[in-house]
């Protein structure tokens, strides 16, 4: 047994450190680190920077534009990431439809679609849940018809995260209402510029309009925008779920919210001279998530493991989506508890791109408890951590 | 041995679960809050027509009784429409200081206008790094003639934007954790040196930060004798503590009816999700934790009302906020689980009930404060 990175592995973080230092923009990080939403443009220009590097997607084929990492590297690479606050690129292209088209689409729509998801040219974005269908997904009724060389898409589509920036969607939709739910299903990407689709934002609980539902009515698809074959689509898209899981377990990102805990917490006054930090209930907390969050990097860096040597990644990566989740939603609560009432005021404003004042609240702070009620989402969103129990009483312990 | 309520109390609680479910509903409240005030002044009238602004007060002073029992009443049915009407800023909090601290010429002055609803107060205490140590006070109030000169900050300052009086808690001497030397005044909202900033908190209540700078009050505006005040400001706060308990009591109560309610109705892999046993056993743990949270409300609640020394008081509701806070956070949180993405949306009342109840958690002492207070009480 060895988790010990080799002389090489250590030369490329460093190259990864150095890179991220250099190159991931001022006054994006000044937003990172500060808590402030972060827009469109900001993912787009980042994202440019890291392709001008080749650095877009650690786990497509070489051929596409991949990087042909080890795990190992890959696993750094996202460590370093995280760690320095720098995002990851939205996963709607190039983690989630990306792999489908590369996997299942044809050399046509290869050429026509992946340059533009790696150079972020093309923003994308997901249609899969609908109103009556969340966790059972497979029972989803937005229907296309075939009518000549055209799909004609009828339906609602829902939760479509960041949906009002998107230029492309890609959707299930039921393409045979007789047969079994999961085999009527295909895979269609469609263009957001087409008439008949209605885009209506949906605020969540800290009232911003991170998700929508998306309309089609009598949209008319090119036949040519199928991925593979018509009625396989349900299984790309457990492919791609796959890939979702990727980097799911979230520990680069909770590593950092732990360390900037660790700090608010020790220049945060407990009200009776000392120090949050030194708060013996407080720091049994920190302590245990901390636990929590180091056995959940050991899981992931097993499975990662047993990867690189050629199995695929099982269904014990639901362990991953649950205990990811849970942690970062437990941050989430410690962050609250160390801001206090200064977590209460609701003030977008100061939170918001050009704002410099003085925040009501407390720094950072201020905005711990709406980034609680919205981090609730995790836990229901990839299949709801109560479908990863099924998953895991059905195909690992094969109740 | 006798849980039921008087006939007064059924009375009472009548009055107002009528009110909440007939006039208080999800879109009424939404509208309410979006205003500029944040309340409605027509409700405000009303609940004083009704005689709910004097349930927290003695009958010497013109009030109800001034029972805690009476207070859980009121308070739980507001829970239930997470009414927003500044109830507990200006009756329970201010009310509570002038009724404790108050010369009788100040409670003449005052407490008749706040029952008959033409006074708002708000109650200026928590400071930026007091956390809840109502004794870490550095905001100073010092002698200047027949005056004082106020200085310093506050924050959570709640029905600040539309309180007419500010009571404010100032320390008259001594260092800043100092049980001695702190007292309140009674200051007009609008005196010259007070700066607010005033804002909408998470679960739509208004609230301020204010920063008095050399604000000049007169001596009569002292409310009880100079630094002597802690005492009966902690007695205010846990009655608080008390009140926002028995109002997460109704609103916990109402995330359990709508949770069930939905899992028999929404349908997933062909039947109710309420039909599977994984979420059953999480409903039934719900009902257990509201079951536990109502009983350790009404606890706190008769002990308020009996000859108990201040340290048993002041142990009771230590520990009723800090169990119904492992309550508040368990029920809120499966709530949303249960319902799963319309939780998480701005539309669905449930999203709402969790940020009150998430606030409340917030308010007078977070559970491990109340942990920490109980063990030591």
């Amino acid at each position: 047994m060895n988790a010990d990175f080799t002389a090489e592995e250590l030369k490329f973080q460093k190259e990864v450190q150095d890179f991220l230092k250099a190159e991931f923009p001022q006054d994006i990080k000044h937003k990172v680190d500060n808590g402030i939403r972060l827009e469109k443009d900001d993912f787009v220009r980042w994202q440019k920077i890291l392709y001008k590097k080749g650095w877009v997607a650690p786990n497509w084929p070489v051929e596409y534009g991949g990087t042909g990492w080890t795990p190992t590297q890959k696993y750094i690479f996202a460590m370093e990431m995280g760690l320095y606050g720098a995002m990851e690129p939205v996963a709607f292209g190039v983690k989630m439809v990306a792999p489908v088209i590369y996997s299942y689409g044809n050399e046509e729509q290869k050429k026509r679609f992946l340059p533009d998801i790696l150079a972020s040219n093309v923003w994308w974005c997901q249609g899969y849940s609908e109103p009556n269908s969340g966790s059972d997904l497979a029972s989803l009724k937005t229907t296309a018809v075939r009518d000549g060389d055209h799909y004609v898409v009828n339906g609602t589509k829902t939760w479509t995260t960041l949906g009002q920036y998107a230029d492309w969607i890609f959707c299930l939709v039921r393409t045979d209402s007789t047969a079994k739910k999961q085999e009527g299903i295909s895979f269609l990407l469609i263009d957001m510029k087409t008439p008949g689709i209605k885009v209506s934002p949906i605020y969540l609980l800290d009232d911003e309009p991170e998700v929508n539902e998306v309309h089609f009515d009598n949209v008319r698809v090119p036949v040519e925008n199928l991925i593979g074959e018509e009625n396989q689509g349900w299984t790309y898209a457990k492919v791609l779920l796959t890939h979702e899981r990727t980097n799911i377990a979230q520990v680069p990102n909770s590593k950092l919210k732990l360390r900037k805990l660790r700090d608010l917490a020790a220049n945060t006054p407990d009200g009776f001279g000392g120090s949050l930090l030194n708060n013996t209930v407080f720091a049994r907390k920190l302590a245990e998530v901390e636990i929590q969050v180091l056995a959940l990097e050991y899981a992931e860096l097993r499975t990662l493991a047993a990867v690189s040597v050629g199995k695929a990644p099982g269904p014990e990566s639901s362990i991953l989506k649950v205990v990811g989740t849970e942690a970062t939603q437990f941050i989430d609560e410690l962050y609250m508890e160390v801001a206090a009432y200064h977590s209460l005021p609701h003030i977008p404003e100061q939170f918001a791109e050009g704002f410099d004042g003085d925040r009501v609240g407390k720094g950072s702070l201020a905005n711990s408890s709406n980034v609680y009620f919205n981090n609730r989402k995790k836990s229901i969103y990839g299949g709801s951590n109560e479908i990863q129990k099924n998953i895991i009483s059905k195909a690992v312990l094969g109740l | 041995m006798d849980f039921s309520y008087s006939d007064e109390q059924q009375m009472l609680q009548d009055s107002v679960q009528k009110f909440v479910y007939s006039q208080y509903d999800f879109d009424t409240r939404r509208k309410i809050i979006k205003t500029d005030t944040g309340f409605s002044a027509e409700y405000w009238s009303l609940f004083a027509e009704l005689g709910w602004l004097t349930v927290p007060f003695k009958e010497e002073d013109g009030g109800f009784g001034g029972s805690a029992v009476d207070l859980m009443v009121v308070m739980e049915e507001f829970g239930k429409g997470m009414v927003v009407e500044p109830f507990l800023a200006t009756a329970v909090l201010g009310g509570g200081l002038i009724s404790e601290l108050g010369s009788a010429a100040q409670k003449e002055a005052m407490l008749s206008a706040v029952m008959e609803g033409s006074l708002q107060l708000a109650t200026a205490y928590a400071e930026p790094d007091s956390r809840y140590n109502l004794a870490s006070v550095g905001t100073s109030a010092k002698k200047d003639g027949a005056s004082y000169v106020i200085n310093g900050n506050k924050v959570l300052v709640l029905n600040g934007p539309a309180a007419n009086k500010l009571l404010v808690v100032a320390r008259t001497s001594g260092e800043k954790f100092d049980r001695d030397g702190i007292s309140v005044f009674v200051v007009d909202a609008s005196a010259s040196g007070i700066s607010k900033r005033e804002y909408t908190a998470v679960d739509g209540h208004r609230a301020a930060e204010v920063q008095f700078n050399d604000v000049k009050v007169s001596a009569d505006s002292l409310l009880g004798a100079e630094g002597k005040a802690l005492t009966a400001l902690e007695r205010v706060i846990d009655r608080a503590a008390l009140a926002v308990s028995a109002e997460a009591v109704g609103a916990m109560d109402c995330l359990l009816k709508k949770t069930v309610e939905y899992t028999k109705t929404r349908k997933q892999f062909g039947v109710a999700i309420g039909t599977f046993q994984a979420l059953q056993h999480r409903m039934s743990e719900m009902f257990i934790e509201c079951q536990l949270a109502r009983s350790i409300v009404i606890m706190a609640a008769m002990k308020l009302d009996t000859t108990a020394s201040d340290a048993e008081k002041a142990k009771a509701v230590a520990a009723a906020k800090a169990r119904v806070g492992r309550a508040m956070r368990k029920v809120g949180q499966e709530s949303v689980q249960l319902h799963g993405g319309i939780a998480c949306t701005d539309e669905l009342d449930v999203g709402h009930y969790f940020k009150r109840v998430t606030t409340i958690e917030n308010l007078f002492g977070n559970t491990d404060y109340q942990l920490v207070r109980y063990a030591s009480l």
